[in-house]
């Protein structure tokens, strides 16, 4: 019998190790080793911290590694300060069908591929698109408006590619606050601003947390978004490490790359729940 | 004197529904109201219309004389505590409590001060510091009740406050809400379904039913005086007969049953022979005899067999069922001789004109 369970139990235990194994910490652990190597000739290697040098040293590198960490987090503020009102209105306000054609809504776009989705953004923002001849004709405009390729237009995508990844968490800890309590708030003299602040911005914060966090490793890891519809001045961190590994085939370079985004987006989601206050566990849990 | 709460014609429609249909009352300072109906009856609705989360279709409702219709919810001199408390879980006892005083950016020493004091009042000193889910639910109850009285409104409603509780925390908190109000000595505005809480904590009671007010009265009123059908069948327990009036001499008639029986009763309400009626008669005010000579001096006689007895320690019935063929519920004595009653037992039954109380039923 103990023996049976103790089958079941490594039966259960084996996609996830494997999954943990073969996926994650292997190639990961292989790309550390690429990382800390240097091309000294042809087949010659040396391990060297040099990857990580370059990478620190070299403006280019540095200012798109830090503009990408701030523009990650802009998108998610932002994304929030959407998202919440929205949320709100999907768990509070609208009752019965309206909720669930509302919520239904937000996840629709998400039947086509953000390829697609991607490309409709430019439909609307390109030289000769919608918008563009939209304000023409008011007499907005009196000639072709570009607005694609800039930071707002990735911002607007990458916000747009998030929503919904904020929507889910903010919905479900939204509607787990009992109506009566809100106006248990109103009821003992708090105005609007102060139910939101100490009440429901309170109960919502464990949505809010896992939502953030989502959003911005989403953001931080995007690639199409950035490539297709910023310019040239707004490179992502991530289309630097495709750059190294396909484009000039310098692994090392890139795997280095890779590892200072990691770095970077595990300081800053420590940093988050450090600051709200709240341990992984609460969050996820 | 100025009643603390005046609803007058409050009307409440719903589309096509109306929730509540021209009621007005009023409640003089001190005291303590109940609404008592079945669910449904729009008692909740008039509640969220003094507390200000509803609008009323058309009427007046004043506190301590001065309309409050156009005062929005947060500014009314009225609070709430919600059926299910609404307490912030988020936090502590003590922030629940502070938490009206800091919407009145009251100091915050002053704040610590009024919340020990309230804590002190409630019989909970010291507990603060602790987190809402850390308390049982008798407690739950009277910090739901300190938070509203830490702000002394002029009423504190109260939504069924005592439904979530089990049966025994209950019967001890309705001892306890009535002398929390003589503590704080503010007008309370009880709404609830539960009649015993209603009779035990009321001052006065008003029934409802369908979005009107039956009867409004104090607990005697209403249980051996009730103006309607309704209210005598909703308050405590009767037996019921439909029937046509035969006679009528003043108050007291004579009304022959659907199952062909002669019963005297009392008139309610004015009646006149051929009148189609119903006559309602509470358990505890039929006399059970083993013999008809011991029931002489009742109006109304009857003979019967036992069909049941309910045993329910001092409030124990038995079933009789009468020569006609309908059940009645009697009130079991307690005082031994009919200790040895068993089914199929045959008894004699008795009571007064005066307490069987005779409504025009419905046509």
């Amino acid at each position: 019998m103990r023996a049976h369970t103790r089958i079941g139990f490594i039966l259960l235990l084996t996609p996830l190790v494997l999954w943990l194994g073969l996926l994650i910490i292997i190639p990961h652990i292989d790309m550390f080793l690429i990382s800390i190597r240097e091309r000294i000739s042809f087949g010659v290697y040396e391990t060297s911290l040099a990857q990580y040098e370059k990478a620190l040293t070299e403006p280019l590198y540095l200012r798109t590694f830090w503009r990408t960490a701030v523009m990650s987090v802009l998108a998610t503020a932002i994304t929030l300060v959407i998202a919440f009102p929205v949320s709100y209105y999907i768990a509070k306000m609208a009752k019965g069908r309206l909720q669930q054609v509302l919520f239904m809504l937000c996840l629709i776009p998400f039947y086509v591929s953000e390829l697609v989705r991607t490309f409709g953004w430019m439909i609307l923002l390109r030289e000769t698109g919608l918008v563009s001849n939209l304000l023409q004709w008011a007499g907005l405009a009196d000639q072709p408006v570009e607005m694609l390729y800039n930071d707002a237009a990735m911002m607007v995508g990458l916000v747009y590619t998030s929503m919904l990844f904020m929507v889910v968490p903010l919905v479900t800890t939204l509607e787990s606050l009992d109506d009566s309590v809100i106006e248990a708030g109103y009821d003992l003299g708090g105005s609007g601003l102060s139910v939101l602040r100490e009440i429901i911005i309170p109960h919502a914060m464990p949505g809010i947390v896992s939502g953030c966090i989502v959003v911005f490793m989403l953001s931080l890891g995007n690639y199409l978004t950035p490539t297709m519809l910023g310019g040239k001045d707004s490179l992502w961190f991530t289309e630097m490490i495709y750059n190294q590994f396909i484009v000039r085939s310098n692994w090392e370079l890139g795997a280095a790359f890779g590892f200072m985004l990691l770095v970077l987006s595990s300081v800053i989601v420590w940093g988050m729940l450090r600051l709200t206050g709240r341990t992984l566990q609460e969050t996820m849990g | 004197m100025t009643p603390d709460l005046e609803c007058a014609d409050l009307v409440k429609r719903f589309g096509e529904t109306t929730a509540v249909d021209n009621v007005s009352f009023s409640v003089p300072p001190g005291s303590f109201f109940s609404i008592l109906g079945p669910s449904g009856c729009g008692k909740t609705t008039i509640m969220r219309m003094i507390a200000g989360f509803l609008d009323p279709t058309s009427g007046d409702i004043r506190i301590k004389g001065k309309s409050v219709l156009d005062t929005p919810p947060n500014k009314r001199p009225v609070n709430m505590v919600f059926q299910h408390l609404a307490l912030f879980p988020m936090m502590t006892i003590a922030e629940n409590i502070g938490y009206g005083l800091r919407r009145q950016k009251m100091p915050k020493d002053q704040i610590a001060r009024k919340v020990d004091e309230a804590l002190e009042r409630i019989g909970l000193p010291g507990i603060g510091g602790r987190k809402v889910d850390e308390l049982s639910g008798g407690q739950k109850q009277r910090v739901a009740i300190a938070r509203c009285m830490v702000l002394e409104p002029d009423v504190l409603l109260l939504d069924e406050p005592l439904g979530a509780l089990d049966l025994k925390l209950r019967e001890h908190m309705k001892v306890e809400l009535k002398a929390l109000q003589a503590a704080f000595d503010t007008t309370f505005v009880y709404i609830t379904h539960d009649q015993s809480e209603a009779l035990v904590m009321s001052d006065q009671i008003a029934v409802m039913n369908a979005g009107r007010f039956e009867q409004v009265g104090t607990g005697q009123d209403l249980y051996y005086r009730p103006d309607t059908p309704f209210v005598a069948g909703f308050i405590g327990e009767s037996n019921r007969w439909k029937g046509r009036i035969d006679r009528v001499e003043g108050e007291a008639l004579q009304m022959r049953t659907d199952s062909g029986l002669a019963m005297r009763a009392t008139a309610a309400s004015p009646l006149a022979a051929g009148d189609t009626a119903e006559i309602f008669v509470r358990p505890e005010s039929i006399r059970l005899a083993a013999s008809a000579e011991a029931l002489s001096g009742f109006d109304n006689q009857l003979q019967g067999k036992v069909t049941s007895i309910l045993f329910n320690g001092a409030a124990s019935r038995v079933l009789v069922q009468d020569d006609a063929g309908e059940t009645l519920e009697v009130t079991l004595p307690q005082s031994g001789e009919f200790a040895t009653l068993k089914r199929g037992d045959a008894v004699h039954i008795g009571w007064g004109a005066a307490q069987a109380t005779c409504f025009k039923g419905a046509a």
